[in-house]
């Protein structure tokens, strides 16, 4: 494990920050730490970069132990939420300051500034100031200084949240791909769930200072461990019923098969938007209901719609369309909804 | 009121006008009671129709040393100000609620105290058998008192005391300024903290001592009741120059041509503050 983290607990008075932080951290891996505001991410991500000691627990960098050693001897490459980038020096000064700090000779630093900046794509702005760049080329010089000393690893603490959206997502993919390239071990921190479904190798959902969840992404929005789990990434429907018999009663639904082993008693299953179907398409589907259609919002790709069910309950339904599809129902009009039960998945920890 | 036949143009310019309207009050009463007495002071230096009370200003000996003494002595003020005043500036910017209540109180309260008063009370505390002395007399550090009163010692300790806020308080205001993570980047990127002081807090910092430096500077320089009360008459400085010509020979004109030399030395060195540090910045 290039990272580690065990058992980190961190109190700021009768707060509990972080409640016993477990994580781990692959070499090449990207992995990012999704939550709330609050949760505790940032503190984590200060505790690895060395800024938070913790009370209890131990960081390890490439097995070695740096629970207590400071910043900069942690060779952690880090950009920061508003880059924070030296507004008195140039970007090829930014650039250089921590090979400089290293004593690296004059011609290796001159060389790896040039590379750096040339992998960022800001060849030929070594001479400007931060403040006559644009969001999104100061946002990759902060990246260029935080990887231009072959970090052991890459700390980003949402660095996207000052950009517009297009800009945003340009830059996630151009970000992803360059930590591909060049194998980089990087902890990214994030309220944003897209964000962290995009790039991320694996995410590990925060809340009140404990880890939730870890796993691929694609794990995690299909099988979440936790409601809040659930309830966080993506958008979802929390059914609550009860388990008899290996089928559970929903409410508006009636009874559902659920997957075998599954004990007699409260279940919560987690239903995504995009799984049911309404109307003439719900028809197919083995487990109907009726629903009134409260309140329809088009997204061009496709439309969500807030349904009151006929059993009491309401449910979010995402349904794709194609351009020339007409809008899938009107306010107030009562439809049938469906799903498919293979679409259900129980919620462990409901 | 807008009438139809008024351009947007014009809309706009009625508002900028109304918000220099504003203003006016305050710029008529500087132009009255400042510009105006500055232009008859000039005037009245050169009366004579000659420049003989420049010549005498500038070129006599004694005139001269007095002015050169004078920068000196705001010279030295000025950096025992700074080298005073930046820790001070530097642990409020970083110190908790209670710190900065404390500091402030500590700094302001001599604002709320005469210059006259406080200068007074330097001449108890630091006269031949005044406290400072007995105390460290007492201490068994001296044997002899030391001649803190009416020398250029004593005149540096008074003017240091009262001008000292003003160095403090750009220097704050400037480090607060800065973003805390610049530092905590810097450190992260391999800088140990007296680098990332030098490198970044430092230099980020300058327009705030460039402001300290030029109004303490600028305050010394014409500094009358501390030098007169605290140097016994062996410190003589510009402003005490000017009113003994005034006080005691009713030489007007060569009282106006001091307050000018003065004056043009003090824009001289204003300006040379303010090129050193941004010269310094982009170093």
């Amino acid at each position: 494990m290039e990272l580690s983290v065990k058992g980190i607990v961190r109190r700021f008075g009768q707060v509990v920050a972080l409640g016993g932080v477990d994580l781990d951290v692959a070499e090449g891996e990207f992995l990012t730490i999704l939550g709330p505001s609050g949760s505790g991410k940032t503190t984590l991500l200060k505790t690895v970069a060395g800024f938070e000691i913790p009370d209890e627990g131990r960081v390890l960098l490439g097995g070695e132990d740096v629970t207590l050693a400071p910043p900069r001897r942690r060779d952690v490459g880090m950009v920061f939420q508003n880059y924070a980038l030296f507004p008195h020096m140039s970007v090829a000064q930014n650039v250089a300051f921590p090979l400089e700090m290293r004593r690296r000779p004059r011609e290796e630093i001159a060389r790896r500034v040039a590379e750096a900046l040339r992998l960022v794509e800001l060849e030929g702005y070594g001479e400007r100031l931060p403040r006559q760049l644009s969001g999104g080329q100061q946002q990759r010089v902060a990246l260029a200084r935080a990887i231009v000393f072959g970090p052991r690893l890459l700390l980003l603490d949402e660095p996207f949240g000052a950009l517009d959206r297009k800009l945003r997502e340009a830059l996630q993919l151009e970000v992803r791909r360059l930590q591909r390239r060049l194998r980089l071990t990087t902890l990214f921190i994030t309220h944003d769930q897209e964000e962290a479904l995009i790039m991320s190798d694996r995410i590990a959902v925060m809340d009140k200072g404990r880890i939730e969840q870890v796993g691929p992404p694609g794990d995690l929005y299909a099988r979440p461990a936790t409601r809040f789990v659930a309830d966080f990434l993506g958008e979802s429907n929390l059914l609550d019923g009860a388990a008899r018999n290996r089928s559970a009663s929903i409410p508006g639904f009636g009874a559902v098969p659920l997957p075998a082993g599954q004990p007699d008693g409260p279940v919560t299953l987690l239903l995504r938007p995009e799984a049911l179907r309404v109307a003439a398409d719900a028809a197919a589907m083995p487990c109907r209901g009726q629903g009134r259609v409260v309140e329809t919002v088009f997204l061009g790709q496709s439309a969500k719609l807030r349904l009151a069910l006929d059993g009491g309950g309401e449910v979010l339904a995402r349904l794709s369309l194609r351009p020339s599809d007409p809008p899938p129902a009107r306010e107030g009009e009562t439809v049938a909804i469906g799903f498919a039960p293979e679409d259900l998945h129980v919620v462990p920890r409901g | 009121m807008s009438s139809p036949g008024d351009s947007r143009r014009t809309i706009a310019r009625r508002r900028e006008t109304a918000l220099f309207l504003l203003a006016v009050p305050a710029l008529l009463l500087l132009g009255i009671i400042f510009a105006w007495p500055v232009l008859r002071l000039l005037a009245m230096s050169v009366e004579d129709g000659t420049l003989a009370n420049f010549e005498k200003a500038t070129l006599d000996e004694l005139y001269l040393y007095v002015l050169f003494d004078s920068v000196k002595i705001a010279a030295m003020v000025m950096a025992i100000c700074l080298v005073v005043a930046y820790p001070v500036a530097f642990w409020l910017s970083r110190a908790g609620r209670w710190g900065v209540a404390l500091g402030m109180f500590a700094l302001l309260l001599p604002f709320w105290t005469s210059v006259l008063v406080r200068t007074y009370a330097w001449l108890v505390l630091l006269g031949r058998n005044g406290v400072v002395n007995r105390w460290l007399r007492d201490a068994g550090l001296i044997e002899a008192p030391l001649p803190l009163l009416h020398n250029t010692s004593g005149v540096l300790i008074g003017m240091v005391h009262v001008l000292l806020p003003y160095m403090v308080f750009p220097i704050y205001a400037s480090l607060l300024r800065i973003d805390p993570d610049l530092s905590r980047a810097a450190e992260g990127l391999g800088a140990p903290a007296w680098r990332s002081f030098l490198r970044v807090t430092f230099p980020l910092s300058l327009p705030g001592v460039s402001a300290g430096c030029a109004l303490v500077f600028v305050l010394s320089l014409g500094f009358f009741i501390t030098p007169a009360l605290l140097g016994g008459g062996r410190v003589i400085m510009v402003s005490m120059l000017i009113e003994q010509q005034v006080r005691e020979f009713l030489d007007w004109p060569f009282a106006a041509a001091l307050s000018t030399v003065l004056l043009v030395a003090t824009l001289a060195i204003y300006a040379l503050i303010g090129r050193i540090t941004r010269g310094a910045r982009h170093a």
